[in-house]
């Protein structure tokens, strides 16, 4: 009785899943607090957390909350809504192969910040590209929606990833027409955006990207078991007491908020969206109770490590993030594309 | 325990179900038997009230379906679809497990009650063994039973109401009935729907599947509705048949006054001999060919 009791303490779902995300809260934390430690300018933990010293004459406190913490925390919070985004979107489209990236949202941004970028638009006292990049994914989210919800009841999934990998070639070759015209200085900066960049300057970025985040997440926790049951299909999760068309509908518009606010913050960083997943899949399962909230924390601690590895592997030339993501992602990607098959 | 008023369906334009009528009495299984094509699987959608009638209702103990909260109704009536794919990879214990969500609050987690359940489920289906494995890396046949028991643990039962020996737990393939399953009417009141549960299966599972539907129905007064192309398997599982040619019930009733050489023909338009068979104890339907039944052959 005694053993058959410890067997089903294992077995029992929630005390599991709590330990797991502790794990992962850690490391995401960790992550945050150890990468603005990293530089060519070497500083110390105890010092910066030092009382003794004002923070007006503590040089060691101002270059790690001023020049670099905001750098990890957008790293952060961009990796975390990427990853999150690319577990909805996975479950709600019931592909693995799905990015936050498929149904449009990036080539919207991209196209927002190119026009912006090549003609000089500017607009007083707002950060025109962010500001552009973001109207861009929500226009993009706005046609991909639209086309998928027209003729049908619900929402066609068919018809969302169809008109979402339409939408991509259509406004890539739109982005390069404009480039085409461009000059070499402005399609030079539009080319760094569409590597992706964590270089922010100050807070300011965060504080606006965070409240768009904050609600995407909201949405997202009352979500993953709605998500687990849309993994056997639309008809069995409806005969499970979920309302399939509204879940579908928050997943497909929180997760394009979320991933439009993080393009806004940093450009397209590719492979977030699809290795942390799939990565978390791999060591917790597959119940989105734990994918979800644990791809987020592992999404930002990835992302605020690829960041580090960005600023100080060929320092002091650095790299853009996106290209160590896709060099790690790449890989990753095609040989589980191997795997799965 | 389900009523089926006048329904019709239209899908577009074109007309699935017209006038569809009929009863499940608390208890019995129910047949619904067609060919491909002849409304079957749209009729199981209206009657789990994934799909609404175009016209028409479908009623649970007479209160309509559509007044019923989806969770309401997914405490009742569970599914067991005709195939399963899944998008991740979940264990056979994740998959049972995910019947127990219509009884959780919004952010609640399944106990050691939910897991019980979930278990005893697994057992009755002689899946208990397989818990732990990936859903995916089971044979057709084995994800069939998983399903059903996912079905299963969909409806609400006391823990201490049954609980099978150690000895069927352990049994390697489960295919010995857990005996401790016996005579409660812990699933009295609750509806099973499935949907063609044999179509991709062999022979041996077809069997394996029909007695099951058997057991759970006589040992846990569990109604069933079944829907199949199968005349055999119809025979030999339903107490009653409701009979859909292109949308509309051609007959129905128990399945021997039903099931006949005319209401055969009429359904798939072959000829076909239909007698009871002492050792199945059942009645069986042999399709004639055509040479054969009209003399040419001999």
């Amino acid at each position: 009785m005694a053993s058959g009791r410890e067997r089903r303490a294992v077995t029992v779902p929630g005390a599991r899943i709590w330990r797991t995300l502790a794990l992962f809260a850690a490391a995401a934390f960790v992550s945050v607090l150890a990468a603005p430690l990293v530089g060519s300018t070497p500083i110390d933990l105890g010092r910066v957390f030092s009382l003794a010293e004002p923070f007006a004459s503590n040089i060691d406190a101002q270059i790690f909350f001023v020049a670099r913490l905001p750098r990890a925390l957008a790293a952060a919070l961009v990796g975390a809504a990427l990853a999150a985004s690319g577990v909805v979107l996975q479950a709600l489209l019931r592909n693995p192969l799905a990015t936050p990236f498929t149904l449009g949202v990036s080539s919207g941004a991209a196209l927002g910040a190119m026009v912006v970028i090549t003609f000089d638009l500017s607009i007083p006292w707002v950060p025109a590209v962010p500001l552009a990049s973001f109207v861009g994914s929500l226009g993009a989210v706005t046609i991909v929606y639209l086309l998928a919800t027209l003729r049908h009841h619900g929402l066609s999934t068919e018809v969302l990833l169809l008109a979402g990998v339409t939408l991509n070639a259509f406004f890539s070759a739109v982005i390069l027409f404009i480039q085409y015209f461009a000059d070499f200085a402005d399609a030079f900066r539009a080319m760094r955006w569409l590597m992706g960049d964590l270089d922010v300057a100050g807070y300011g970025p965060i504080v606006a990207a965070l409240p768009l985040v904050v609600v995407a997440f909201v949405l997202f926790a009352w979500m993953p078991r709605a998500l687990n049951l849309l993994a056997l299909g639309p008809d069995a999760a409806a005969t499970r007491g979920i309302d399939v068309a509204l879940v579908q509908r928050l997943a497909f518009l929180s997760a394009s908020v979320a991933t439009g606010a993080a393009v806004a913050v940093a450009g397209p960083i590719g492979f977030v969206g699809i290795i942390v997943p799939h990565l978390v899949r791999l060591l917790v399962g597959a119940d989105h109770r734990v994918v979800l909230p644990a791809s987020a924390l592992f999404g930002a601690a990835f992302l605020v490590v690829c960041d580090v590895m960005a600023r100080t592997l060929l320092a002091p030339v650095e790299i853009p993030v996106g290209v160590i993501t896709a060099v790690l992602g790449g890989p990753f990607f095609l040989w589980l594309l191997v795997r799965t098959r | 325990m389900l009523t089926v008023a006048d329904v019709s369906f239209a899908y577009r334009d074109a007309d699935v179900l017209r006038g569809v009528s009929f009863h499940v009495p608390r208890g019995r299984i129910v047949g619904i038997l067609g060919p491909n094509g002849s409304g079957k699987t749209t009729l199981l959608r209206l009657l789990s009230g994934v799909a609404r009638p175009t016209r028409g209702e479908v009623r649970l103990d007479d209160r309509p379906l559509a007044r019923l909260s989806r969770a309401a109704v997914a405490r009742r009536i569970a599914v067991v679809p005709q195939e399963t794919h899944l998008a991740f990879d979940y264990t056979v214990l994740e998959i049972a497990l995910m019947g127990r969500y219509p009884h959780l609050g919004a952010f609640e987690f399944e106990g050691p009650e939910d897991v019980a359940i979930a278990e005893r489920a697994l057992a009755a289906t002689g899946t208990l063994p397989l818990a732990p494995r990936s859903f995916a890396t089971l044979s057709g046949g084995e994800k069939q039973r998983v399903v059903i028991a996912s079905a299963l643990a969909q409806f609400d039962r006391r823990p201490a109401d049954v609980r099978p020996p150690a000895s069927d737990v352990r049994h390697p393939r489960g295919v010995r009935h857990p005996r401790g399953l016996r005579q409660t009417d812990a699933g009295a009141g609750q509806l099973l729907l499935l949907d063609e549960p044999t179509a991709s299966l062999d022979v041996h599972y077809q069997v394996e599947v029909a007695e099951l539907l058997r057991r759970l129905n006589q040992s846990q007064g569990l109604t069933i509705v079944v829907s199949t192309h199968d005349l055999n398997f119809a025979a030999s599982v339903c107490d009653e048949l409701v009979l859909l040619r292109q949308g509309q019930v051609i007959a129905s009733g128990p399945t021997r006054e039903v099931l006949t050489p005319a209401t055969v023909h009429a359904l798939y338009g072959v000829d076909a001999d239909v007698r009871y068979h002492d050792r199945a104890g059942h009645i069986t339907v042999v399709p004639i060919p055509r040479e054969a039944a009209s003399g040419l052959g001999s």
